[in-house]
């Protein structure tokens, strides 16, 4: 009984102790917006469409991110320029429905589109959080610096034969008997 | 029946099935690549793979392909043994290590057999680093694109295209892990089924061009179940929509007529819905004083037109059954026109008339595969009803199915099957007024003008039945004997068959056709009807005929119109200057008060009139069409119209209330020919709470994002008042109901061979049964032989044989953009000796003259034509010079014209000389 009566007491001073120490601690809470908080570069904030290392569009209109997305946020259509490569002619992200989650950014075979730790985004106009292509696409790789799509897909495009791309043969000649 | 075990436990399986088609239909998930249902087992993939066990002490087992294996009573094997599936994962990697990493930019990606069957078996990452094996494309024409890195020999595509449908042109090439799969050099796929090329093809190496052109992904379209108005076949489609725009068409499986298959008229020929010409609003006045008018207008002056007394309308065998009843119900019986040419009109009538009788049977489409033995009569089925072209192609090879049969080798044995009856066919006779492309599978064809054939016929008849009216003409001996052997064929198969149809253009030898069908049947005895197949030009043909009145002919309304007898004419979705010659059109439309016209596309009839009308297509609306054989099907609204283009049942409606049900309850008690069409309206029995069917799949993206550049508001979903189906990603499953169902999907299977889990058996029909009804009641007896008529003499030195072109004879499809580059345009094609007589070489144009009318054609050298006859090819929407069979004379006109005849669809094009 004692004991038990002995410990409350010594936890409650400990306690007021830590408290009144947290008084002498730097400050965690900063004064946003003059002072800039350090966002982690895996943040999933405000999305952009990057390009590849040639610096061509990455994204090739596959779909897979719009499909991905929880809120079905994302519209875009496929086009092709005269090489055959395929972008997509519009790109819309509607903002003011998107959560963040990421997953568009984890579908995307291509590294094309990517959260960014940028959060920044309220606007006082709902209708201005839609973004286009416009808006969301980049000059530069974002955080994947080396991938390019097209250098591994078989297809041609302008710039790549067939053939051409990584561990791949000549094409085949089909008028020869040859091994 | 026979019983099999299947990983312990028992299955009820038809014993002469082979163990993949057998694991299938019982819903088992067994990866395969090469075997189709329609075209058997080859065994070249390896992926189907399954352990197979001599009895139940038997624990080690042996690894058999199932495609190849007999589901022999007392089978015992495993899917799921560790062998089995290690081998498949096997197989799978060895496919693949070529494969070139294309899923995103692939049209396949997301329906993709490969990809289905790659996660199937469990292979998920390459091990194979050493080079990949890369391929040139081909450039294949404005239809099917061609990726021919992504494939991995099945053999598939070459087994549709030139073992199924006949083609020649695409082969396999090259040899070991070089095997190419194209033609010989770059050029458009001559078949008319390229298009099964990018269904067949497991992978992403056969694609849609057009739909790539447009691209989305396949969960991305917003799809119903719809029927396609390319012809009066009626094969089942399933149009997908996205962001307004029509974007593809491809098949959706009916088990009685279009199985897996569809011609390229049908795939590629929507276009047209897309077309910039679209009459998007209507439009009232004439000339430089039209103008637009709003929906609210136009229904006030349309009523006001309706209600003003004296009003005709011209019915149309392209608009729906409902759109055709809402004119009839709005001008009476007696005021309703059939919109099609005398001469079809009276051939429409003979086939009406033949609809009841029993004696005679109109074959589905899978029935036509069983024949074993066809007569064709003056019909080029495949430039007029493709799909059953590519029916005739199975009869033929019926008799390859009894050779096998007899030597105890299941059908489902190609290969085998084919190496044993060599060229051996089932006996198909050609009697047609020019070279077709089915010449290749015909024991005999004869080209002759209609009179000529109708002789045949006639004598053929007679040969079969005495009681058979006497020909007018004696033949020669060489003309006798082939009777005689085309009469024992028929009287001696199992299931005999005869093709006719309206493409003639001569109602003596359709009669003469129903003749010896009727001769036949007599010949056989006993009481089963004989398969009598009358070919019709349009979707809904059979119905006009069934809707309008015996007497009331296109020719009837023009000569009224031009008296003056008319205060205002409603035509229907048709051109008339198609129907009737220009002079008599023109006289009538001088002589109406007003001209209205409903339409989608501008044509020559709705540049005259008064108040034009915005229709839908077929894909912006539901409606009903009935096929060759009165089968009535629904096609299901894909999308709304999103601008002010209305059906055209909801313009013509008097009541704002009346609905399609409405309208098809009143036809079917006013009209006897529409007896028991409610029954095929799809009906919500499942829905529970008011649920309907969605028409997006459970994937459908882009929800929160299509209209948000407009308003990031998001509105309501189009509400659809008119049917079972919802504008919406939400509502009962239509998974439940093949009715309903437009797009097969599966758990693992993303592909179209989800099919199979939709069907009772692989192959076979819907679990809920095949959609539609058939309208004919066959419980009259024959009226008796038709009796030989002598036909009108006309003079002149050429007889005219009409000639159709799968593109380019269908009004609608030929306006697909993409289809322009296979259209022939109008031509005449002559015999090398006529034309040399006449002086004139390959497009030079000639002078065609019958009695009243005379047009300038360019000329075409065909070694098949027959001297002395002209084969005439007038594109839709132009009215041919003269009547099948009449005679015209030819004269050489100045300067040339362009028809294309490399466009020209027949067997040899260069047999023809051309
Ligand atoms: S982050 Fe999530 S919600 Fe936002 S666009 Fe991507 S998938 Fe959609
Ligand atoms: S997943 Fe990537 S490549 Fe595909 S559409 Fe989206 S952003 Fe483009
Ligand atoms: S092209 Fe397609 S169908 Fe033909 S062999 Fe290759 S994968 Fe098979
Ligand atoms: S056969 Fe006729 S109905 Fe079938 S797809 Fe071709 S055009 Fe359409
Ligand atoms: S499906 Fe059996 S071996 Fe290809």
């Amino acid at each position: 009984m004692f004991s038990l009566i002995r410990d409350t007491f010594t936890s409650q001073l400990v306690t007021l102790w830590r408290v009144f120490k947290h008084m002498f601690d730097k400050k965690d809470t900063v004064e946003y917006p003059d002072v800039q908080p350090y966002m982690f570069p895996r943040w999933r904030g405000r999305i952009i469409l990057s390009r590849d290392p040639d610096g061509e569009e990455r994204c090739v209109a596959c779909n897979l991110c719009a499909v991905a997305c929880p809120v079905d946020c994302i519209a875009l259509q496929k086009a092709e320029d005269e090489n055959g490569r395929w972008y997509p002619e519009f790109f819309r992200i509607n903002f003011s429905r998107c959560i963040m989650c990421g997953f568009c950014e984890e579908a995307c075979p291509t590294n094309a589109i990517q959260l960014t730790p940028d959060f920044e985004m309220a606007e006082y106009v709902r209708q201005d959080m839609v973004w286009e292509k416009e808006d969301l696409l980049i000059n530069g790789t974002g955080k994947y610096h080396d991938y390019n799509f097209y250098r591994v897909a078989g297809m041609a495009v302008g710039g790549k034969d067939k053939g051409e791309a990584q561990n791949e043969a000549p094409p085949v000649d089909v008028r020869s008997l040859l091994p | 029946m026979a019983k099999i075990v299947i990983d312990g436990v028992t299955y009820e399986v038809n014993g002469d099935n082979n163990l993949l088609q057998e694991c299938l239909s019982k819903g088992l998930d067994l990866p395969y690549f090469c075997w189709h249902p329609c075209m058997g087992s080859v065994g070249a993939c390896r992926q189907c793979a399954v352990k197979q066990y001599r009895d139940a002490d038997d624990q080690k087992g042996t690894l058999v392909m199932a495609c190849m294996t007999k589901a022999n009573d007392g089978s015992i094997i495993s899917i799921e043994d560790e062998e089995a599936k290690k081998f498949r994962a096997n197989v799978i990697e060895s496919l693949m290590i070529s494969h070139p990493h294309d899923c995103p930019v692939c049209e396949e990606g997301g329906e993709c057999h490969l990809q289905d069957m790659t996660l199937m078996s469990g292979h998920n990452y390459r091990r194979y680093d050493r080079k990949k094996v890369t391929h040139r494309n081909q450039y294949l024409g404005p239809f099917v694109g061609h990726e021919m890195n992504r494939c991995i020999t099945c053999y598939r595509c070459v087994r549709f295209y030139d073992d199924y449908a006949g083609g020649t042109d695409l082969a396999a090439q090259a040899s070991h892990h070089h095997t190419y799969f194209g033609r010989q050099s770059d050029g458009f796929l001559e078949s008319e089924f390229s298009g099964n090329l990018v269904e067949m093809c497991p992978t992403g190496v056969f694609t849609d061009a057009t739909f790539s052109a447009h691209y989305s992904r396949k969960w991305d379209l917003q799809t119903a179940p719809s029927v396609c108005v390319g012809c009066a076949v009626g094969c089942n489609t399933t149009p997908g929509e996205r962001y307004g725009e029509l974007r593809r068409i491809v098949n959706r499986y009916h088990g009685d007529v279009n199985g897996y298959f569809l011609c390229d008229r049908g795939r590629f020929g929507y276009g047209f819905v897309n077309s910039a010409e679209r009459l998007a609003e209507s439009q009232q006045g004439k000339g430089t004083g039209r103008r637009t008018v709003s929906e609210d207008e136009a229904v006030l002056e349309l009523n006001r037109i309706l209600d003003g007394g004296q009003v005709i309308g011209i019915g149309s065998p392209r608009a729906s059954v409902e759109a055709n009843l809402a004119l009839l119900q709005r001008v009476g019986g007696d005021n309703f026109y059939a919109g099609v040419s005398d001469a079809e009109f009276a051939q429409l009538q003979i086939l009406k008339q033949l609809s009841g009788e029993s004696a005679l049977h109109a074959p589905s489409v899978r029935e036509i595969e069983e024949c074993d033995a066809v007569l064709v009569l003056g019909e080029d089925v495949t430039n007029t009803a493709p799909r059953i072209a590519l029916a005739l192609r199975q009869s033929a090879r019926n008799r390859a199915d009894e050779l096998a049969a007899a030597a105890g080798i299941p059908s489902w044995q190609d290969a085998a099957v084919r190496e044993l009856a060599q060229r051996e066919l089932s006996p198909v006779y050609l009697l047609s007024g020019y070279a077709t492309r089915l010449d290749d599978i015909a024991r005999a064809t004869v080209v002759d003008s209609a009179p000529g054939l109708t002789q045949l016929a006639q004598a053929l008849a007679r040969t079969l039945d005495s009681a058979a009216p006497t020909p007018a003409a004696t033949l020669q001996e060489e003309q006798k004997q082939l009777l005689g052997s085309i009469a024992d064929d028929l009287k001696g198969a199992r299931r005999p068959l005869i093709v006719c149809g309206t493409g003639s253009g001569s109602e003596a030898l359709l009669k003469a056709a129903a003749n010896v069908a009727r001769a036949l049947a007599t010949a056989r005895g006993g009481d089963q009807a004989v398969d009598f197949c009358c070919v019709v030009p349009e979707v809904n043909s059979v119905g006009l005929v069934l809707m309008a009145g015996e007497t009331q002919s296109l020719g009837l309304a023009l000569k009224k119109m031009q008296a003056g007898d008319v205060q205002a004419a409603v035509v229907l979705e048709n051109d008339l200057f198609g129907r009737a010659p220009q002079s008599q059109v023109e006289a009538a439309l001088a002589g109406v008060g007003q001209l209205v016209a409903i339409d989608q596309l501008p044509t020559r009839t709705t540049e005259l009139a008064d108040l034009v009308i915005a229709g839908t297509s077929f894909a912006e609306q539901q409606g009903t069409y009935i096929n060759y054989e009165g089968r009535a099907q629904t096609s299901m609204q894909v999308f709304m119209n999103n601008q002010a283009a209305r059906p055209a049942w909801k313009w013509l409606r008097k009541e704002s209330e009346t609905t399609l049900a409405g309208l098809l309850q009143t036809a079917e008690t006013t009209l006897e020919g529409l007896a028991g069409i409610t029954a095929i309206l799809p009906v919500s029995a499942a829905a529970v709470a008011g649920m309907k069917y969605p028409r997006q799949s459970h994937r459908y993206s882009g929800r929160t994002a299509i209209q948000a550049a407009a308003n990031v508001h998001e509105g309501k979903q189009p509400e659809d008042r008119d049917s079972i189906m919802a504008f919406s990603m939400e509502g009962m499953s239509s998974q439940r109901d093949t009715a309903v169902l437009p797009n097969t999907w599966a758990p693992r299977w993303n592909s179209n061979q989800s099919v199979s889990k939709f069907l009772d058996e692989v192959g076979g029909h819907l679990r809920q049964g095949n959609p539609g009804r058939l309208l004919f009641t066959r419980n009259g007896s024959s009226a008796g032989y038709f009796e030989p008529e002598s036909a009108a003499v006309t003079t002149g030195d050429f007889t005219l044989i009409p000639a159709y072109q799968l593109y380019g004879s269908d009004e609608l499809s030929a306006r697909a953009e993409v289809v322009n580059e296979r259209l022939t345009g109008a031509y005449v094609a002559l015999a090398p000796h006529d034309a040399q007589q006449l002086g004139v070489a390959a497009n030079d144009l000639v002078t065609v003259s019958a009695d009243q009318e005379a047009l300038d054609y360019p000329v075409c050298i065909r070694r098949s034509v027959k001297p002395g006859t002209i084969v005439a090819f007038t594109p839709a929407g132009q009215f041919p010079v003269a009547g099948a069979g009449d005679q015209v004379s030819l004269s050489k006109a100045q300067g040339s014209g362009q028809a294309r005849f490399g466009n020209l669809i027949v067997s040899d094009l260069q047999q023809e000389g051309i």
